[in-house]
């Protein structure tokens, strides 16, 4: 019993920062119909701009933090104007390809900046031991839970209240129609990158924080994928589902059975699922014309 | 068939299916096959080694291209293909004492029955939802490679294979590199010959009423889901013969030479050469596979000056590598191909612009 709430909390806490790291791909998804392979990669950038902020440049955590996000949106808004938008209207490969090119290349810069062993940062939240139902947990697990819920709410409710969220909703659904409402589309693609930057910052500060700042922020971000078709490309509430249903799995299944097989877990699951339902469980199905 | 050039007009069915329709190709396939056939003369082992591992890269890109420029299904699991193919073929010989000539085409037949199989999915999925499942084959296919002990050695070391032996003949020691070109070379020519015909038949070009738009292909009598899955069949084929060519020339199998990576890499050879172009998966796979190796050499010869980019190498190998996947796409998403058309007409209509 100790163990299975263990790794539920553990399983939670890695849920909601890939359900983070997920919504920012169903953003940039959902509105500009691109698919990022380089979000891992965003998440290493978020991780390594607020550890050199925080520890290379010493500025103070709460400073540190706002230069992080000032550089995840400044990122978001070059790659799309200099990357993306010359792309607008090319086929699938040709804007899939870009991305993982993107990736490769920006996993080169923080290399080639920082090298390729992990770097050393001060916890960011506390790691004390609380006590939960009978068990003993690192107090910074249940927080990241608690921040990760708190930043998707206000993801959530932006979506759905503010002028900028409802405009996006509209230019996701159709663009043309956005249009000839004065949306202006180019500022919501640009919006939608600079925020996708953002949520992946966090995602990457909250991951680096719990395990460690390195490479290894990156093959997190692959396991976006599952959790995105699990929710439907293009659904924000089942990024949630998604992002928890497959944290807890991988964390049950390497708990229980196998470390190694927790890896591929998520994969299976996607498989199955695009036999059963092609578009994903939340994922809305497309009516194609020739 | 890619665009056909500016200025060549063709007056019967017979001189348009033709795969070269002017002089000028003619006097170009002589200068390649001289150059083909001169190669190993001029080039020392080094060198000549860089052009085997070119080789077997045709003959992947070439497979991919079927897939992916041809018939217009994302595959971001060439990598597992390979692996299929590799350890096919090296079990095969190793376990099963076949002569690998017969392993090598058993390791074919296998990795196509495999991308058959994954290519299922490709029946319901499109886009962006293919490429997502190609990936998950891929992780599946080289975790079950990375964990199986059944594919190693018994102490746990990668799998070795015995020198190749085709009939009574054996590769020696001291003209290895000599040896496994005219054998890649070979492969490729068929390689590079099996897919330029298949595009001139029914088959072929129903891939590409696929790839153009596959309700209108349906409509017009064209059979989708036999056409995406026989795809799926002849392209890891391909790709098959690849990594059942990379087993035996590099005589060790491991799953570290087909993780993610290496699939991205094939796709940057069809991006960069041309996606839908027979020729354009050639220099693609030209082109990606000496970057590295030209970038070393320059950096090196910088070495002296600057100790801090030779530390970096790797680093930048990749940021290189990115920015020109990106640059490929964003001037030129036709790629290298296309590049040498342009040139071609250029001369023709000289001095008037196109």
């Amino acid at each position: 019993m100790n163990q299975f709430l263990n790794l539920t909390i553990y399983g939670l806490s890695e849920g909601a920062i890939l359900a983070l790291a997920a919504l920012g791909f169903v953003l940039i998804y959902k509105s500009t119909s691109v698919i990022n392979f380089a979000q891992g990669e965003f998440l290493l950038i978020g991780g390594y701009t607020v550890y050199a902020a925080f520890v290379v440049f010493k500025l103070p955590l709460v400073l540190a933090v706002v230069v992080g996000l000032v550089f995840a949106v400044v990122m978001g808004l070059l790659i799309e104007r200099f990357v993306l938008r010359p792309l607008v209207g090319e086929s699938a490969i040709s804007v899939i390809m870009v991305t993982i090119g993107l990736a490769a290349f920006l996993r080169a810069v923080v290399q080639m900046i920082f090298g390729t062993r992990p770097v050393s940062q001060p916890a960011l939240l506390p790691r004390t031991p609380v006590e939960v139902l009978g068990t003993t947990i690192p107090l910074n697990r249940i927080l990241v839970i608690a921040i990760a819920g708190v930043v998707l709410t206000a993801f959530t409710l932006f979506f759905r209240r503010s002028r900028h969220g409802i405009a996006m909703r509209a230019v996701a659904d159709d663009q043309q129609a956005a249009l000839t409402m004065g949306i202006s589309v180019r500022k919501i693609f640009a919006m939608a990158w600079a925020l996708a930057a953002v949520s992946a910052l966090v995602a990457g500060v909250l991951l680096g924080d719990i395990t460690s700042v390195s490479g290894n922020l990156v093959s997190f971000g692959l396991l976006v994928f599952p959790v995105v078709i699990l929710g439907g490309l293009d659904s924000v509430p089942g990024t949630i589902v998604g992002g928890l249903v497959i944290g807890l799995t991988a964390q049950y299944v390497s708990g229980y059975w196998d470390p190694g097989l927790a890896q591929i877990v998520p994969y299976l699951v996607l498989i199955a699922i695009l036999m059963v339902r092609p578009y994903g469980i939340f994922g809305e199905t497309r009516i194609e014309r020739v | 068939m890619a665009a056909i050039s500016t200025g060549v007009y063709f007056r019967t069915y017979q001189r348009e299916l033709a795969l070269r329709h002017t002089k000028a190709q003619y006097v170009r396939l002589a200068l390649v096959v001289v150059a083909a056939i001169a190669a190993p003369y001029l080039l020392d082992p080094y060198q000549l080694s860089i052009l085997n591992t070119v080789l077997i890269a045709v003959v992947g890109a070439v497979g991919l291209n079927i897939l992916v420029g041809f018939t217009g299904q994302i595959s971001l699991g060439q990598g597992g293909f390979l692996a299929v193919g590799a350890f096919t073929s090296g079990l095969l010989t190793m376990r099963a004492d076949l002569p690998a000539p017969l392993s090598i085409a058993c390791a074919v037949v296998v990795t196509a029955a495999a991308g058959a199989l994954f290519g299922l999915p490709a029946l319901r999925l499109k886009g962006l939802y293919l490429a997502i499942a190609t990936l998950a084959s891929q992780e599946i296919i080289v975790f079950i490679a990375r964990r199986w002990s059944f594919l190693r050695e018994e102490s746990g070391a990668p799998l070795s294979i015995e020198r190749l032996k085709v009939g009574g003949y054996e590769i020696t020691r001291e003209y290895f590199e000599f040896q496994w070109y005219w054998i890649l070379l070979g492969c490729a020519v068929v390689a590079v010959l099996a897919a330029r015909n298949l595009f001139r038949t029914g088959l072929g070009r129903s891939f590409m009423a696929v790839r153009d738009q596959d309700i209108a292909a349906a409509a017009i009598g064209v059979n989708v889901t036999r056409t995406k899955v026989v795809a799926f069949a002849v392209s890891s084929g391909f790709v098959g013969l690849a990594g059942a060519l990379t087993a035996h020339y590099s005589e060790t199998v491991t799953w570290e030479s087909f993780t993610f990576e290496i699939s991205i890499l094939y796709l940057a050879m069809i991006i960069v050469g041309g996606l839908g172009s027979v020729a354009g998966a050639v220099y693609g796979a030209f082109f990606i596979t000496l970057l590295p190796v030209f970038l070393n050499e320059f950096i090196g010869g910088l070495g002296e000056d600057v100790p801090w980019l030779v530390s970096r190498l790797p680093a930048i190998e990749n940021a290189v590598f990115g920015l020109v996947i990106i640059a490929f796409l964003l001037i030129e998403p036709r790629g290298l191909d296309r590049i040498w058309q342009r040139m071609k007409d250029y001369v023709r209509f000289w001095p008037f612009r196109y």
